[in-house]
């Protein structure tokens, strides 16, 4: 049925793109960011209802039992989902929105012809399965089913310059021939390099290279807009593909990295340097009591949260420590690091999930200075955004990464599980520093004992 | 479409593109590459319209994949972003009156 007709058709799509560049101008700003999101998705659904009322289509009951489908998984995970597993969640969806452009453009191979239109589906599988295979990866590193660790083995960038290579001569048999056998070995090309890309990055560069991919698909889902004629395709792609380069750009930044650094770097050797083993050099561990009293009796204190206390939901219990400690009349500020968790502004979620005062957050090139006059820094569940290593050991994965400089601190309290090195997988020597102090146990827990320690001073 | 029409909406669509995050601060990263990544999940238009246009079974079971595969990017997207924005609300009562952030 086509209810409407190709110039009613035109001009819905032409609203659905307009509320797409709306939407990603709304997420710019946190007033508006949210407003933003639900104008895309009002877009989104008109777009989707005009294609049902334009095109003729086939199958229309099956059509609708997969997008069926498709809401009933996604949906409910996205509720209930933890913060904590929010970034793979993400990389996830990206993936098979990868996978669902490189299908598209296979299935559209029989229908296409003329040059630019071939190039345009071979563009789309590669890139679309490139993305697919990197965001399992990234999903695979950041769930920890593998290491975090960069993989790389002898000879691997002569393997991927190799299925590179073969990717664009398959790629240009499927353009000569249009036959679904070079096609579908494209696609198992593309896979292939997806892993080969994303399994070099150590873990602490994850969030970016999802950013990178999420750039990736929306080019896909352009290239495919070309292979259909469809122009709606053609400038959301684009647009994503453009916001998602910027973005990518402004993370790795925010890093003090350069996106080629994050995606080659464990290539260049060297920065496989840290170890794995655990030192057994002597630490000075402490109980919550004395930490409680190191606290109260300070006149400055700066807490520096991490992915340890996303992972052991402790944002409320700490929210009530810094309550509970201005009461005695210590200031108490917090320190974000811009990547400490799992993804840029985590920690500023968190936090404002409970309550924390926007004002009490301070940014880095903020604090950072501010650590000399501090009496007590609390590092809950952090490290490499807190490790010198960053600034002293040119050989460590994290070398030039902006930290923020607690060992300027006159004394270090670090509440941590374990003495497991970080998410990029190096030793933190501010541990072994005389000013440190270490409090084991999963951070809510012990942020409960340091609270009713305070409380009964 | 001819291909200078084709080329020049991309081109511009890539300047609006680069200009609209051109400004962005780092604490909504994450919502924006989460509602960037809700928008390519648009690609349920072109699944929608290539499983409306097949006949052999085999092929229409891959195209309806593509179309579960995409409205999981679409509709996950768009509620996982929500989520992560409606977390910003709580400070709005501990702020004071003035607002500083412009």
């Amino acid at each position: 049925m086509s209810l409407l007709s190709a110039e009613w058709t035109a001009l819905l799509y032409l609203i659905a793109a307009v509320c797409f560049i709306l939407a990603l101008k709304g997420l710019s700003s946190p007033k508006t960011a949210r407003r933003g999101n639900l104008i895309g998705a009002a877009g989104a659904a008109l777009a989707v209802i005009t294609v049902f009322l334009s095109a003729k289509l086939d199958n229309i009951p099956l059509i609708l039992l997969a997008i069926l489908v498709g809401s009933a998984i996604s949906a409910p995970i996205s509720r209930r989902v933890q913060m904590t597993q929010m970034p793979q969640l993400v990389a996830l969806f990206n993936g098979v929105g990868g996978g669902a452009a490189a299908l598209v453009a296979m299935l559209e191979l029989g229908h296409s012809d003329g040059p630019w239109v071939l190039v345009a589906v071979v563009f789309t599988m590669l890139v679309g399965a490139v993305s697919f295979a990197g965001s399992a990866i990234t999903v695979a590193k950041l769930q920890e089913l593998i290491t975090t660790r960069p993989v790389i083995f002898p000879g691997m960038k002569w393997v991927m310059t190799l299925a590179a290579v073969a990717a664009l001569v398959v790629g240009g048999f499927v353009v000569a021939t249009g036959s679904t056998g070079w096609a579908l070995l494209l696609l198992v090309l593309g896979l292939a390099l997806g892993l080969l890309l994303v399994l070099p990055v150590g873990g602490a560069d994850v969030p970016i290279v999802i950013s990178l991919l999420n750039a990736f698909t929306g080019l896909a889902v352009a290239a495919s807009g070309v292979v259909l004629d469809n122009v709606l395709l053609v400038v959301a792609g684009t647009l994503v593909g453009a916001s998602g380069t910027i973005l990518t750009r402004a993370m790795a930044s925010a890093m003090g990295r350069g996106v080629s650094g994050i995606m080659f770097g464990a290539f260049r050797g060297g920065s496989t340097a840290g170890s794995t083993v655990q030192s057994d050099r002597p630490v000075r561990s402490s109980n919550a009591e004395d930490v409680a009293v190191m606290l109260a009796y300070a006149q400055r204190v700066v807490i520096v949260p991490g992915y340890g206390l996303a992972v052991a939901q402790g944002q409320h219990t700490i929210a009530e420590l810094a309550t509970t400690l201005e009461a005695r009349g210590v200031a108490v500020d917090f320190a974000i690091h811009p990547v400490a968790g799992r993804m840029p502004g985590h920690m500023n979620v968190l936090l404002a999930e409970a309550n924390v005062p926007y004002e009490s957050l301070k940014e880095m090139a903020e604090v950072n200075p501010e650590f000399k006059n501090t009496d007590v820094v609390l590092v809950v569940g952090a490290n490499d955004v807190v490790n010198p290593a960053a600034k002293t050991s040119p050989g460590s994965p994290i070398y030039g990464m902006p930290i923020l400089e607690v060992e300027e601190g006159r004394q270090i309290v670090f509440l941590k599980r374990s003495m497991r090195p970080g998410f990029a997988g190096i030793e933190n020597e501010l541990l072994f520093d005389p000013k440190t102090t270490l409090l084991f146990g999963d951070a809510k827990d012990s942020l409960t004992k340091v609270l009713g320690a305070v409380n009964a001073l | 479409m001819d291909p200078i029409t084709l080329l020049t909406v991309i081109v511009l669509t890539v300047f609006v593109g680069f200009e609209v995050v051109s400004k962005v601060s780092s604490t909504l990263h994450t919502p924006l590459m989460s509602g960037a990544n809700a928008i390519h999940g648009i690609i349920l238009v072109g699944a929608i319209i290539v499983a409306g246009q097949l006949d052999d079974p085999w092929l229409i079971a891959v195209a309806l994949l593509a179309v579960a595969l995409a409205t999981a990017n679409l509709v996950g997207g768009f509620v996982v972003t929500d989520r992560m924005l409606g977390m910003f609300r709580g400070r709005k009562p501990a702020a004071t009156p003035k607002d500083t952030t412009k």
